[in-house]
């Protein structure tokens, strides 16, 4: 059950999201710097088992499912969910009715 | 047609009242009246422009790190400066708040919420009160619940949440059990008193996002196999959905339902995970000296 993908795929995981996310200059960025940093430092341990380093490999899978998921979130929200409401007129367009006009304006308009 | 039209307004806030018109400006702190919460409700799920350029982080005096916005600090909606105990976390509201293109999209800065919640404690609830509130998900726990019928799901759910339940019955020397009447597994108090324990070790800030995590994946079961590191967040979610998957398998899926349900609770699951363990560890860096 705790089977997790290698270091280095979550790492290009989490590079990748963060240029999808920030676009050309993300090699500027806080994350990238950070997680290239962190990724270095606990590469080298003697132990067999080093259990920091299985926390740290958890800690960034996590990250790397945040990023991807706010990311397809966001992108289904705009596609499907994203488009608003429409205005009166519209709405009336799409059954075929018009709404009705009143010249001098309706009664409790000014 | 008419789904169109229904706006998602309910995704922006649930108990928490986002009062985000109280950030970055020069905050008097006010007590906030109805109406300003109505107000800020509003503005809540009216769009608000990006107005800033660079984000970056700082640290004050006290180890606590904070968040620029171009040249303003971020504050809370409480209108405290916000501030976060360590680096990663500092730098992960930060690119959660770097991400954000034309319009502020708050329901997607699920760690910068979280923190919000912790800093500002908005319903002034104390640890126990938390704790309390967590574990009353252990009566009614996802994992427990078993179903009697049709037939493949009653196996499914003995194959995936079987493991689960013996793992933490192993874990934590406790007795749990899963039942399929309506009234839902008897837990013993010894359970209780042993996961209250548990609990107690957490800070307040890990405490809130565990419970929030808890929450989400309405089981307290789950949570702890994530907190523990022996599932992972696609693996807890998909657990914690197993009846929805069974039927999407069955039937099909629908993605601006069903997955769109699934990334979201992905998205807020992995942040209330990372806000805990990020809120409870503390990182040293010994350097061995190679021996040749």
């Amino acid at each position: 059950m705790a089977a997790l993908s290698s270091p280095l795929r979550v790492c290009r995981g989490i590079l990748r999201e963060i240029r999808a996310m920030k676009g050309p200059d993300y090699k500027q960025t806080l994350a990238y710097n950070y997680v290239l940093d962190q990724f270095r430092k606990n590469q080298v341990s003697s132990e067999r088992y080093c259990r920091a380093q299985v926390e740290a490999l958890h800690a960034s899978h996590t990250y790397l499912c945040l990023l991807a998921s706010t990311r397809h979130h966001l992108t289904l929200h705009n596609l499907y969910h994203g488009k608003g409401e429409r205005g009166p007129e519209e709405v009336a367009g799409i059954v075929g009715l018009r709404l009705p006009t009143q010249p001098g304006g309706k009664g409790w308009e000014k | 047609m008419l789904r169109n039209l229904i706006r998602l307004h309910g995704r922006t806030c649930c108990a928490v009242l986002e009062r985000w018109s109280g950030v970055c400006q020069g905050g008097q702190a006010r007590l906030p009246t109805l109406l300003e919460n109505v107000k800020a409700y509003s503005t809540a799920t009216s769009e608000r422009k990006k107005f800033y350029q660079d984000v970056s982080i700082s640290q004050g005096e006290d180890g606590m790190f904070e968040i620029n916005l171009d040249r303003r600090k971020l504050k809370t909606p409480g209108g405290k400066i916000f501030t976060v105990p360590n680096e990663a976390l500092a730098i992960a509201v930060a690119t959660e708040w770097d991400s954000q293109k034309d319009t502020l999209k708050f329901y997607t800065m699920h760690l910068t919420t979280l923190c919000n919640t912790a800093l500002d404690n908005p319903t002034h609830r104390d640890k126990d009160q938390m704790i309390t509130a967590a574990l009353k998900y252990l009566e009614t726990d996802t994992i427990c619940y078993r179903v009697e019928e049709p037939p493949g799901l009653v196996e499914l759910q003995k194959n995936e949440w079987d493991p689960v339940l013996h793992w933490i019955e192993k874990r934590y020397n406790v007795v749990i059990g899963s039942s399929d009447s309506i009234m839902g597994p008897q837990i013993p108090e010894e359970t209780k008193d042993t996961f209250r324990q548990h609990l107690g070790s957490y800070n307040f800030w890990a405490l809130t996002g565990l419970e929030y995590v808890i929450n989400q994946l309405k089981s307290v079961v789950l949570s702890f196999g994530l907190i523990d590191r022996h599932l992972t967040v696609e693996q807890a979610v998909l657990l914690s959905r197993l009846e929805e998957e069974y039927q999407i398998q069955r039937w099909g899926n629908v993605e601006w339902a069903h997955d769109y349900d699934m990334y979201e609770l992905r998205a807020r699951t992995a942040a209330g995970t990372l806000f805990v363990h990020l809120c409870s560890e503390s990182s040293t860096v010994k350097r061995k000296l190679l021996q040749d």
